[in-house]
């Protein structure tokens, strides 16, 4: 991970004002033309990872260092990080219905975001979203985009909310379960503008939990267990051969396409702890099959192999 | 377009159409409100009350009586009064009502304006001591009678404190007319219309709090803040974008009962010869016809209000006007 990281989060920590930490120890690095698969359960604290890097999440006391672009962002004036959303970084939401505000035409609220961080006119930035959401592959642009959010499909939402997502050319574009309320073939569609938004030169996040999408979008995964980053590499070399057991009880629990059917999918036994009920060792601990006595002790991230990260004691040379 | 507006208008007339036949039902088929003695006097002669009653047409059937009725309010107009006997009703309400919209105007603009200053101040500073402050200020206008205010600010700023000051340039009570000097008829507005609008600030700015409170916790909120709008923008733009559509149909509603003669109290305390006014008089002397044309002038205004609330309410949520409420 050289000097062109993008974003690089170092042991990013989130509490609630009443000390129960969401996020323990959160390190990932994304760079430019990377793809990054976050995934996890619910409430492994995927978007909060996410949503803190946007600085969202005003009442949360953040700790540790997200840096992006060779800034520091915690700490930074709202002032200034304002000028970073939308601009340096975008972020594309779950469920485009609720995201775009019902009551404005998509046009008028991508407009907007142009105007928000560049001096243009009205209609030059009305000429640019055309443009963009025709680049978004939407048809007839110039129509759509005097559509309100309940007219459009859920696909053209989300293609919508992309566009106004990469109006203002970010380096970094956050997707936050983009594809979760869509229909399959819709999916497919936005992954495939996802991965040509990649080949473009930006840092795309994805945050998903399904690994399937991560396969096919992205280039990297880092698997989120609990507030904690457990595993991190190259998605081809994960997929193959996982190194954390949480990572290979996930992708245990995918059936397989082809051959014999299992007579039962493999599932990891228990539920992942709360916040406030987190072992004072590896969190995967109590679930996990190689479970010994060192386990008491939360393992750090190491780099067992070059490019890959994994927190566990199996690998501890 | 053309077809929802036709609609529109069939239910208006509709209504306008069932209020009066109730309103004439309470008032002339009541039966022991025999207007007929009321006209009469106190120990009027049989012939004499034989006369009346076939002058005035109560020996014909309801329906006739009705239809009469509506002809000289809305055709004709010179339907009179039974108590200034000769005195046309029509013109006199008309008369009234410039009055009371200006105080209504006025008063709508102190309590929009106020409402939205303290509501969205509260809100923005939620739970802290500015938020209780004010919220518990609303709650003692909201719950202040209006006559009483008005009693008090009359004994305050024409008697008590008249001469000092900050006083000195109230006016004494009643009405002056925007074309005869449109200083004194700002300042005898004033405060009538502040007294008017105390109550609604407090209603208001509760309702909009509140509104704005749970629109900021929707998702298109924080859209707008991952695009990097500013918190200014971010509450009064989006946020109000989303939550004024309660505080609108509120508004039409109260504005219009306002006009149709719901400032009642604060006209009869300052003395403004307005359309509630009017009533008050009317209902005192029990004078049918002008009870009879004051609620008609009310009903249509009410009326009115709703369907122009329901036009702006399309303008403002494009969902509501294709029939998809909620999202």
């Amino acid at each position: 991970m050289g000097a062109d990281a993008l974003l690089k989060l170092h042991h990013l920590h989130l509490e609630l004002p009443d000390g129960t930490a969401l996020l323990e120890d959160v390190s990932l690095t994304v760079r430019r033309g990377d793809a990054l698969g976050v995934v996890g359960e619910s409430g492994s604290g995927k978007s909060l990872t996410a949503m803190s890097v946007m600085g969202l999440l005003p009442g949360l006391k953040a700790s540790g260092s997200i840096g992006f672009e060779a800034r520091e962002l915690l700490g930074m004036k709202d002032r200034e990080w304002r000028r970073l959303r939308g601009a340096g970084m975008a972020m594309i939401f779950q469920d485009p219905m609720t995201a775009f505000l019902p009551v404005r035409s998509i046009g008028a609220q991508i407009d907007e975001q142009i105007r928000l961080h560049e001096r243009v006119s009205r209609r030059e930035a009305r000429a640019r979203t055309v443009a963009l959401l025709g680049r978004m592959g939407v048809p007839d642009p110039e129509a759509a985009a005097k559509r309100y959010p309940h007219q459009l499909s859920g696909g053209l939402r989300q293609r919508a909310m992309i566009a106004m997502a990469l109006s203002c050319g970010p380096a970094l574009l956050i997707a936050d379960e983009p594809t979760t309320a869509l229909d399959v073939t819709v999916q497919a569609q936005i992954l495939t503008l996802l991965c040509e938004i990649r080949d473009s030169g930006a840092g795309v996040m994805l945050i998903t939990h399904d690994m399937g999408v991560v396969a096919q979008t992205c280039t990297h995964v880092a698997v989120v267990y609990s507030g904690l980053v457990v595993e991190q590499g190259p998605v081809a070399a994960v997929m193959a051969r996982p190194l954390h057991p949480y990572t290979q009880a996930l992708l245990e629990a995918i059936p397989p396409l082809d051959g014999p059917r299992p007579d039962a999918l493999p599932s990891i036994p228990g539920r992942p702890p709360a916040p406030d009920a987190r072992p004072e060792g590896c969190v995967f601990a109590p679930r996990c099959r190689f479970v010994r006595p060192d386990c008491a002790v939360r393992p750090a991230l190491r780099e067992p192999e070059e490019g890959r990260r994994v927190a566990c004691v199996l690998y501890d040379a | 377009m053309i077809r929802s507006l036709a609609s529109r208008t069939g239910q208006m007339l509709l209504v306008i159409f069932g209020i009066s036949v109730l309103v004439f039902c309470i008032f002339f088929a009541t039966p022991g409100a025999d207007p007929t003695a009321r006209i009469a006097g106190r120990g009027a002669s049989p012939q004499v009350v034989e006369r009346i009653r076939a002058e005035y047409g109560f020996d014909r059937p309801l329906p006739v009586q009705y239809v009469k009725m509506m002809e000289k309010l809305f055709v004709t107009r010179d339907l009179t009064s039974f108590v200034n006997h000769g005195q046309r009703v029509v013109p006199e309400v008309l008369q009234a009502a410039p009055v009371t919209l200006s105080l209504v105007l006025w008063a709508a603009f102190f309590w929009v304006s106020g409402s939205l200053v303290f509501g969205i101040a509260s809100a923005v500073l939620r739970d802290s001591w500015v938020d209780r402050l004010l919220m518990v200020l609303g709650l003692i206008g909201l719950s202040m009678p209006v006559f009483w205010l008005g009693e008090v600010v009359n004994l305050v700023t024409q008697s008590r404190w008249h001469d000092t000051f900050l006083f000195r340039w109230v006016p004494p009570l009643g009405y002056v007319p925007f074309s005869q000097s449109p200083w004194g008829w700002a300042t005898a507005l004033f405060l009538p219309s502040l007294t008017l609008a105390v109550c609604f600030i407090g209603l208001y700015a509760r309702v909009l709090r509140s509104e704005l409170l749970t629109a900021m916790g929707e998702d298109s909120i924080r859209t707008a803040r991952a695009k990097g709008a500013g918190p200014v923008r971010v509450w009064l733009w989006h946020g109000l974008r989303l939550s004024w559509l309660s505080y609108i149909s509120l508004f039409g509603l109260d504005f219009a009962q306002l006009l149709g003669g719901g400032a009642l109290l604060t006209e009869v305390v300052f003395a403004m010869p307005g359309v509630g006014r009017l009533t008050y008089q009317a209902l005192a002397t029990l004078d049918l016809p002008l009870i009879m044309a004051t609620v008609m002038y009310a009903a249509v205004f009410v009326v009115i209000a709703n369907a122009l609330v329901d036009g702006l309410y399309a303008l403002l949520d494009p969902r509501i006007m294709e029939g998809r409420h909620g999202r």
